[in-house]
């Protein structure tokens, strides 16, 4: 059994000039210790499928489907249940450090307040247990360091203690929103090879959000791909990367320049992102793309089409056999 | 071919107050851009890059003296612009413009899209009559791919990379010959960041411009640059045309850079190897002794911390007194997942 099933998501929001239909019909599963990646660009969707299995949305969001975590209905379950799960089996980092900490509290406040709240320990077994995981994310100094305030910390370390307090409870999965987009080419390098070492260590199931398909191509076995709030495609990394057969898959990876590369080519994608108030017809790439004709107004679906691969289109680019 | 824009030592400090300072203390300098030199021809892009706070974004505002700068900034040979008075400067500022990082900050919001496309072109050519003023703005919009029934909205109303196309037509209207982009597609889609790209480059083509292109993402300045220039702490740390850096960095600062940009490819990025860098950036209130760079260095050794070494060669410019291609002690496979 897989260690989160999510079948039919839908999530929507009631804005002021009607419903916004920000993730439609996402289906996805992931295994105990396996890495995904979720790429899309903004409006994609990724973000709020993110939110709805943390039961972090809006107000005004409104979620239909299944989220099942660990054989469990986690979808709009009460917040006591949702409150131990988010607390002690799931655990997310997110985009912008800053504002994910507490500004008002020393690092080892927040820290310990964690495990004395939900595992019971007292407060020298907290601090001793806090400091431990500082220097499993290699924050050097950490005894010295965990007294500091969030503020004297660099972007980097403070995601570094982001990713130290996601672990203090030994997640089974791991959501990390864009970890590293507010952050250097040099730090990012740095998190990633740490996220992937934890990752090692801990056993723990990770689901990566971000944009930028070159971290995507380090750190996931899977990838899934989404545009306008529907899975456009998904399989494992290498062939996804390799021989990608959606266009929109395809154009995204043409319009990235790859820094080994001699001119480093880019090549845009024309037109914009679809406006999620009033989404076009049937395929939301449709409007952009070059292969679309008259059966992409109606939405094809998530097909299975080689082993462990399966997108959404009418008109592939090219068969891949089997 | 002589320089469009020939720049030699160029400083810019801030004075820092800290709390409790009495009025008559001293305050202490931050030295955002420290001895930057170079040239540039016209036509030509001369791409900036580095992590934040290096002094990149200072660097082009020093140059048109949005903040105060010393040195030279000679333009075509001819005129000291850091010599001038803000009046002497105007007819200079026509020459010169620049394109920002946030397309919606850097628009006013109470102005619909022909007033600003509009405004700069009023300032710098009033004498333009109002007639061949809408049709230089129309040509204009026509030009970076915005629609003519546009011109009455707002910029709220459009999208991240439209705001970008207004925030270049903006630009381009008085006809400049050196164009500075501060970040223009970081915070854009990466669909949308390849047309804006496309857009800046075929604009650079017909309209013969210069551009410095300031950007930390390594491989869309590879992508759009004839120059580089790589900055660490206000240094130069390398510079040199563009194959030349990306193919044979000297510097282990640009070798560290290079190394830590992640590839969009499985196999390419799990086999690639990297220059660990240790340490964060140090404080530009206290750099170190000698090359500013050390600390993080793989390669650091006593005597850089004696001299402070300067950008020297002709073409292929290094700040380094080991400079070398990369050597195999110093990489580490990247282990990622």
């Amino acid at each position: 059994m897989s260690l989160l099933q999510i079948n039919n998501l839908s999530v929507t929001f009631d804005g002021e000039d009607g419903p916004v239909h920000a993730v439609n019909d996402l289906s996805l599963s992931v295994d105990r210790g396996e890495t995904l990646g979720i790429v899309g660009e903004s409006g994609s969707g990724k973000s709020q499928t993110a939110f709805s299995i943390m039961g972090l949305l809006a107000p005004n969001g409104r979620t239909d489907g299944s989220v099942r975590f660990d054989g469990q209905e986690i979808l709009g379950a009460k917040p006591k249940l949702l409150n131990k799960i988010r607390a002690e089996r799931i655990a997310m980092i997110f985009q912008d450090p800053m504002t994910s900490l507490n500004p008002y509290m020393r690092i080892a406040d927040q820290m310990t307040e964690v495990l004395t709240l939900h595992q019971g320990l007292s407060k020298r077994d907290a601090l001793a247990e806090s400091v431990r995981m500082l220097d499993a994310v290699k924050i050097p100094a950490a005894k010295e360091r965990i007294r500091l305030f969030p503020h004297e910390f660099s972007g980097g370390m403070r995601q570094r203690v982001m990713i130290a307090m996601s672990l203090l409870c030994k997640p089974d999965l791991l959501i990390a929103d864009e970890p590293t987009t507010a952050l250097d080419v040099t730090v990012q390098a740095q998190i990633m090879d740490l996220l992937g070492d934890l990752q090692k260590d801990f056993g723990m199931a990770t689901i990566l959000i971000t944009h930028d398909l070159g971290v995507v191509a380090g750190f996931c076995e899977r990838v899934l791909v989404m545009y306008g709030g529907r899975v456009m495609e998904q399989g494992p990394a290498e062939p996804l990367f390799a021989e990608s057969t959606h266009p929109y898959t395809r154009g995204l990876l043409a319009a990235v320049p790859r820094v080994d590369d001699e001119d480093a080519t880019m090549k845009a994608i024309p037109g914009n992102p679809p406006n999620m108030a009033a989404p076009p017809e049937g395929c939301p790439f449709r409007p952009r793309c070059n292969y679309a004709g008259e059966d992409c107004r109606v939405m094809p679906p998530l097909a299975p089409f080689a082993e462990q691969r399966a997108r959404a289109c009418h008109r592939p680019i090219a068969e891949v056999t089997a | 071919m002589s320089p469009l824009l020939s720049v030699r030592d160029l400083h810019v400090k801030f004075p820092i107050t800290r709390a409790g300072d009495m009025p008559w203390t001293k305050p202490r300098y931050l030295h955002a851009v420290n001895g930057v030199s170079f040239d540039l021809e016209p036509g030509k892009t001369l791409g900036v890059v580095g992590e934040s706070g290096c002094g990149k974004s200072t660097l082009a505002r020093g140059l048109i003296q949005m903040v105060p700068a010393t040195g030279q900034v000679n333009w075509r040979n001819e005129t000291d612009l850091l010599s001038l008075s803000p009046r002497q400067m105007k007819p200079f500022r026509s020459e010169i413009q620049m394109v920002f990082q946030d397309p919606l900050a850097s628009l006013n919001p109470r102005m619909t899209l022909g007033q600003i496309i509009a405004e700069p072109l009023k300032t710098h050519r009033p004498d333009v009559p109002a007639k061949e003023r809408r049709a230089r703005v129309a040509q204009m919009m026509e030009r970076v791919g915005l629609l003519p029934q546009m011109i009455n909205r707002y910029p709220h109303e459009f999208s991240g990379g439209q705001c970008q196309r207004i925030g270049i037509a903006r630009a381009l209207i008085v006809e400049p010959k050196l164009l500075i982009c501060d970040e223009p597609v970081s915070a854009l889609d990466v669909s949308i960041q390849a047309q804006v790209i496309e857009l800046l480059k075929e604009l650079q083509r017909d309209l013969g411009l210069a551009m410095i292109f300031i950007a930390h993402d390594l491989s869309v300045v590879k992508n759009i640059s004839d120059e580089v220039m790589v900055l660490f702490l206000g240094r130069i740390m390398e510079k040199a045309p563009k194959a030349m850096l990306y193919d044979q960095p000297q510097h282990p600062y640009t070798q560290a850079l290079l190394s830590a940009v992640p590839i969009p490819d499985p196999i390419a990025e799990r086999a690639k190897q990297i220059v660990p860098m240790t340490g964060d950036m140090p404080s530009p209130m206290n750099p170190p002794s000698g090359c500013v760079f050390r600390g993080r260095c793989p390669r650091a050794q006593a005597d850089c911390a004696e001299v402070v070494p300067q950008p020297d060669g002709d073409l292929h410019r290094v700040a380094c007194i080991h400079p070398g291609p990369m050597r195999e002690s110093e990489l580490r496979q990247h282990e990622v997942s």
